[in-house]
């Protein structure tokens, strides 16, 4: 993670080039096979994969309970629609605040825990919110969910957009997914992202360096909390409804998979390209054989032996090669370790 | 004047007692040895210095002030910087982010998120001056982990010393170097007494003598001998003990 100039920026290339492209899609999703919709699905699902990989690629935070948070803010969305204001931006702001409160509570137990220890709470907790959305029947509606969630309209003031249509909800979700592109992109390369990226490679060191390091990773978790929320409330409105199946364990480890996959651990990039792989791959190879996650679990115990860095990482090697064919080998230090 | 007082340290891992009444002063500019055997106490002395263990009984006083029992960090702001024994570097980071998130100023901008680091030459020319004076100057945009072990140690000085501190604590500098790097080391450590305070634990005992101001020997969890290399080297205790035979 070497400082480069495009670390600098605002709006990078890579930026410019992916908004493009995903804003072709819908002239050309149903020319290859796939399902219009799923365009919305990789937008939203690729703004909680970056959210998420706040905590696990740049913090090295694993969170195997996250479905919690994106959960969160689907009901929040749903639930301040009908009780507040039938507003989008209102709904809108309650999934994130929503999320933020559970990212908090969440994080004020486990902030001060790290690695195995850090994992197994974010499973607990994610168990735990899981069992009060079934539950808590009056609010969420137990296992029947919360029904007839509005797509609202996009009021900006001056014009109003309707969503209800699938390509105009794309276009939306599309904006949003821009904007919060835009932000992480400076909050990982700002000073705060460089303490995040500190304490994932050593936190005794960086305490150290006189960086409080449970303040640090409680606001990141509230953070990636907030924005999982905000994704989870994209989602409720994309749906329609609001359920608890997407706050359930093996939901919540379908993130990790999908960061894992794409490699978020080595890129900024990575939660994107997974997520696309994921959704294109469960709509390709499902629509053939209803086993299709036999066929993608393989490719995932196959990426974690021989590529643990993931798409990203194995592309990102493959440029180096490029690059460095024709430079010399480096030369070995004389410097080396003895008694 | 003092600048760091240790005063009647105690510290007890379950029924073990590891450190029992350890008193050290070290004044502002002194470079302080401590020695001992494996399993003497120093490094949990060092570490009840620096905070990540809490002292069970006693005072360590900065410039008069009672730090003993505050946090790593809380101790780190107050001007004690330290330097890790098993290389705790930060190895995706080239070296020049290494030490740039080791500076005051970058510590100030923790939760900045407005701006990037990235393109801030302020930063960069400062953690690249830090580099330099320890000679790694040609090696700013090199990770850290790409680094020979020698220029791995020069950077873990360098970490320490980016933070501004008062006290330089040093846990086993020379550990693992081979002769070349020991001197090299021992130049660069030579360069920074009297411009600093350093406590620095050490195994290599021509390393210290030729260059303490003081030296203090723990074992058993106590202080056993102090005083200058050439009373060290007088000590009865220390020559039965064979530390002293470093000739």
């Amino acid at each position: 993670m070497t400082g480069t100039s495009s670390d600098a920026r605002l709006i990078t290339p890579t930026m410019l080039g992916t908004w493009l492209v995903l804003a072709t899609v819908p002239f050309w999703i149903s020319a290859v096979g796939l399902y219009p919709y799923i365009g919305v699905e990789i937008v939203i699902w690729s703004i909680y994969a970056l959210a998420f990989n706040l905590l696990l690629g740049t913090s090295g935070l694993p969170s195997f309970g996250h479905g919690a948070f994106f959960g969160v803010g689907a009901y929040a969305f749903g639930l301040t629609q009908f009780n507040i204001a039938a507003n989008i931006w209102v709904s809108l702001a309650g999934a994130l605040l929503a999320g933020a409160f559970a990212g908090l509570l969440v994080g004020l137990f486990i902030a001060h825990r790290r690695g195995i220890y850090f994992a197994l709470m974010t499973i607990a907790f994610g168990q735990i919110f899981w069992t009060i959305s079934v539950k808590w029947h009056s609010v969420t509606g137990g296992e029947d969910g919360l029904l007839n969630i509005a797509r609202l309209p996009v009021n900006l003031g001056v014009v109003s957009f309707d969503i209800t249509d699938n390509d105009a909800l794309y276009y939306f979700v599309l904006a949003v997914f821009a904007v919060v592109v835009v932000l992480l992109w400076r909050l990982v390369n700002s000073p705060y992202g460089r303490i995040l990226s500190a304490i994932r490679q050593s936190e005794v060191r960086t305490a150290h360096l006189g960086y409080n390091v449970w303040l640090y990773k409680l606001s990141v978790i509230v953070l990636s909390a907030a924005f999982s929320g905000f994704a989870g409330g994209l989602f409720a409105m994309a749906q329609r409804s609001a359920f608890p199946d997407v706050m359930n364990l093996a939901q919540s480890g379908l993130i990790v998979m999908m960061t894992l996959v794409g490699g978020g651990l080595v890129s900024f990039w990575g939660p994107v390209i997974g997520v696309i792989v994921f959704l294109i791959a469960r709509d390709v190879i499902g629509a053939a054989t209803n086993a299709w996650m036999l066929y993608f679990g393989t490719m995932f115990v196959l990426l974690v032996l021989f590529r643990p860095e993931g798409i990203a990482g194995a592309a990102k090697l493959i440029a180096e090669r490029w690059r460095n064919r024709s430079a010399t080998p480096a030369v070995l230090s004389s410097e080396t370790r003895s008694g | 004047m003092a600048l760091i007082e240790a005063d009647g340290i105690h510290v007890r891992f379950g029924d073990r007692v590891v450190l029992e009444e350890i008193n050290l002063s070290v004044n502002e500019g002194e470079l302080h040895g401590i020695m001992g055997p494996n399993g003497a106490g120093k490094t949990t002395f060092f570490n009840t210095l620096t905070g990540s263990v809490r002292p069970s009984r006693g005072r360590i006083r900065l410039d008069g002030s009672d730090i003993a029992g505050l946090d790593p960090h809380a101790i780190a702001r107050k001007g004690v910087a330290r330097s890790f024994q098993i290389m705790t570097l930060f190895n995706d980071f080239t070296a020049q982010e290494n030490v740039m998130v080791a500076l005051p100023a970058f510590r100030a901008r923790g939760f900045d998120v407005r701006r990037a680091v990235a393109g801030d030459t302020a930063l960069a020319d400062e953690a690249n001056a830090v580099l330099a004076s320890v000679g790694l100057g040609a090696k700013a945009a090199i990770s850290a982990k790409l680094l020979s072990y020698g220029e791995r140690r020069a950077l873990e000085i360098a970490v320490a010393l980016a933070q501004r501190p008062r006290v330089l604590c040093l846990d086993e500098p020379t550990s693992g170097l081979g002769t070349d790097g020991t001197l090299r080391l021992a130049d660069l450590i030579g360069a920074l007494k009297g411009k600093l305070t350093i406590v620095a634990v050490e195994h290599d005992m021509r390393f210290l003598f030729s260059l303490a101001d003081r030296i203090s020997v723990i074992h058993w969890g106590q202080v056993v001998a102090r005083g200058t290399p050439r009373e060290l080297q007088e000590n009865p205790w220390v020559k039965r003990s064979n530390l002293g035979s470093f000739g």
